[in-house]
């Protein structure tokens, strides 16, 4: 039981519009502290729908979701905030940077918002998150003058800064070519091995899946192998 | 610095066109807001300055009563047909009294008897219609301060000389005589009397300065051919002009005569005033108002612009009131901007024009730093950027994060 970091039990969700629609079924499963596990399916399947209510940023469900041993699912709006900001990190499949600021801004955000250590280390620990991404050089330059590739890998220091329970992504590497999947991947595998951080990524590449430490595959609203 | 002051910081500098536009719209508008009411105020007072020269804040006088049925039970079943206003005098029955009485109450700071007498000034040929004014010379200069627009002679002769008159610039131009010229008067009651010019005043109301003079009440009182005793009017001064119509009643009802405050007696010109207020403080607001919606425009761009922001930011943990925090900072700094700009401006504009001379009554554009009026467009001002910039931020809070990363 320590060691279960999420679980989800029979989770439903309905689209109303243009019909009603039961996008997932009676979804529940377990995840364990330090494990990688990828999720797959054939488009449509309902994979992004599932991490966005496990990222607690889609609360119209029924059924129940536990992070870290917490019952979310009920939590006003901004207790989940809270909750985000402090054990969630993300990186989503369109890098969603904020364009205006330095990449160190942008790793150094959810840190300055969470409040907990003084700015000059916040600016230290992203400095240190840019320089294991292999960014350190890049790191005063605004974000929208990156090329796609670096800026993914901005947007998985960001999603570290704050030393989360969990990172979520959705198809984080989704656009990038092959040289930067692998990349990608190589960090979120470091990550898990060395660090013991516990991820779940959404992933249409099948090799992805494949090396990480468990797979779940999503078929029309439902999971089809555990 | 908080990191929603840093983000509202951040998108203020990064758009510094946008912001310069909202920034001096604002500026515009709260300088004209400052200069349009401070002018009015400005006018005001320079046109109260004006009426209190001739107008006491309250008159006490007794009213023509039209004559009326005298018989008790029923008078409803006579009539009195062409009735005609009783032919008594307006005189005041015991005036001593009543001044003193009014004497008594704290609000009044100076009460004075005063008689008109209706006369023609003679000299030679020609005669021109007027109004000399039977005055206490003491009195009366401590409630109208003639002495202060005096333009020739000693406004103090007139103590010490019973023959002595102070006339109008208007009727010394009209009469062609000058300080020391003798001119003669003719009362309504056919008394002739001649009188010597102690001095001219110029009030800078035409109408004034064409027809008045001052006399000693005395002499005014021999002029119609009657006793010491005789008084028309007892003229009130109080602290507080505003309180003329409160205070009157309340002197109507103590001494049983009619009561006038001063807007009373200046019906015409209170009512053309009020309507100047109403068109100054209407476009003035309107002005501001314009202004808030550059800023709203502004940050309803910003707010489309940055949807996907706003969408990471909540992902990340930022709540809807911070995301209320970002935005509305952002207004009111642009806001800020603005009304500093527009108070410095403002007084610029104040600065130039008290030096614009405009002739007439008026004489130098009557206009100065009514603190009251900054205040109060700051406060105007900076309340409009607020709500220009709330509701795009409570939009902005409502934001999604999920429907934005779906598209
Ligand atoms: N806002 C919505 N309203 C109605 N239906 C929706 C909405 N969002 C998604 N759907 C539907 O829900 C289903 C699951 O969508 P979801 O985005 O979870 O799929 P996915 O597995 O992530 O697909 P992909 O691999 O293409 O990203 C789809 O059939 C989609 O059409
Ligand atoms: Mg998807």
């Amino acid at each position: 039981m320590e060691n279960i970091i999420l679980k989800t039990e029979g989770v439903n969700k309905f689209f109303y519009d243009p019909i009603e629609f039961q996008v997932l079924k009676n979804i529940s499963f377990e995840v364990q502290r330090g494990e990688f596990l990828t999720m797959i399916g054939k488009s449509g399947s309902g994979k992004s729908t599932l991490l966005y209510i496990l990222s607690t940023m889609d609360t119209e469900y029924t059924g129940k979701l536990y992070i870290d041993n917490q019952l979310t699912t009920g939590l006003s709006i901004d207790k989940l905030a809270e909750l985000r900001n402090e054990k969630i990190g993300f990186v989503f499949q369109f890098h969603y940077l904020l364009n205006e600021f330095t990449c160190l801004k942008n790793v150094m955000i959810p840190a300055l918002k969470l409040g907990k250590i003084a700015p000059k280390e916040i600016e230290e620990r992203a400095y240190e998150k840019l320089k294991i991404l292999g960014l350190a050089d890049q790191a005063l330059k605004p974000s929208n003058k990156l090329s796609g590739g670096q800026q993914q890998r901005v947007a998985i220091a960001r999603a570290l800064i704050n030393d989360p329970l969990l990172i979520m992504g959705d198809e984080p590497s989704g656009n990038l070519d092959s040289k930067n999947t692998n990349i990608v991947f190589d960090i979120l595998q470091d990550l898990s091995k060395n660090y013991g951080q516990t991820i779940i990524a959404v992933t249409h590449d099948e090799d992805f899946a494949k090396k990480s430490d468990r797979t779940i595959e999503m078929h029309d609203g439902e999971i089809k192998s555990a | 610095m908080n990191i929603n002051a840093d983000i509202a910081k951040t998108y203020i500098f990064s758009n510094k066109k946008l912001t310069a536009v909202a920034a001096l719209g604002v500026l515009l508008g709260m300088s004209v807001y400052i200069f349009m009411n401070s002018m009015m105020v400005g006018f005001d007072r320079s046109a109260n300055e004006s009426i209190f020269r001739s107008t006491p804040h309250i008159r006490v006088y007794k009213e023509d009563v039209i004559s009326q049925v005298l018989v008790q039970e029923h008078p409803e079943n006579y009539l009195i047909i062409n009735p005609k206003i009783v032919p008594k005098n307006n005189r005041i029955i015991n005036p001593n009294l009543i001044i003193e009485t009014i004497s008594k109450e704290k609000e009044v700071t100076v009460v004075t008897p005063q008689v008109n007498t209706s006369v023609f000034y003679n000299n030679g040929k020609s005669q021109i219609a007027g109004l000399a004014i039977g005055i206490l010379p003491n009195q009366a200069n401590q409630m109208y301060n003639i002495s202060s627009f005096m333009v020739e002679g000693l406004f103090d002769q007139l103590k010490s000389n019973m023959n002595g008159i102070i006339i109008g610039s208007g009727v010394a131009k009209k009469m062609n005589v000058t300080i020391g010229d003798n001119i003669n008067l003719t009362s309504s009651k056919g008394v002739n009397r001649n009188f010597k010019i102690i001095g001219i005043f110029k009030s800078n109301n035409s109408k004034v300065d064409n027809v008045n003079s001052y006399i000693n009440l005395s002499t005014s009182q021999q002029l119609l051919k009657e006793g010491n005793n005789y008084i028309t009017d007892i003229n009130v001064n109080i602290k507080d002009p505003e309180q003329a119509e409160e205070i009157a009643k309340k002197l109507a009802a103590m001494t049983g005569y009619n009561a006038e405050g001063w807007k009373q007696t200046n019906e015409t010109l209170m009512a053309a005033f009020r309507m100047r207020r109403i068109v100054i403080n209407f476009v003035s607001l309107t002005i501001l108002l314009v202004a808030g919606f550059g800023i709203y425009n502004i940050l309803n761009m910003t707010v489309t612009q940055k949807i996907n922001d706003i969408a990471i930011l909540k992902a990340i943990g930022f709540k809807g009131k911070d995301v209320i925090r970002i935005f509305v900072t952002q207004a009111v700094s642009i806001g800020f901007m603005g009304v500093i700009g527009g108070v410095i401006m403002a007084t610029i504009i104040i600065k130039m024009l008290q030096h614009v001379y405009i002739g007439g009554d008026i004489g130098y554009f009557p206009i100065r730093y009514e603190l009251a009026k900054y205040l109060q467009g700051v406060g105007i001002g900076m309340f409009i950027t607020f709500w220009a910039g709330y509701i795009p931020a409570r939009k902005a809070a409502s934001v999604d994060p999920v429907s934005i990363f779906r598209k």
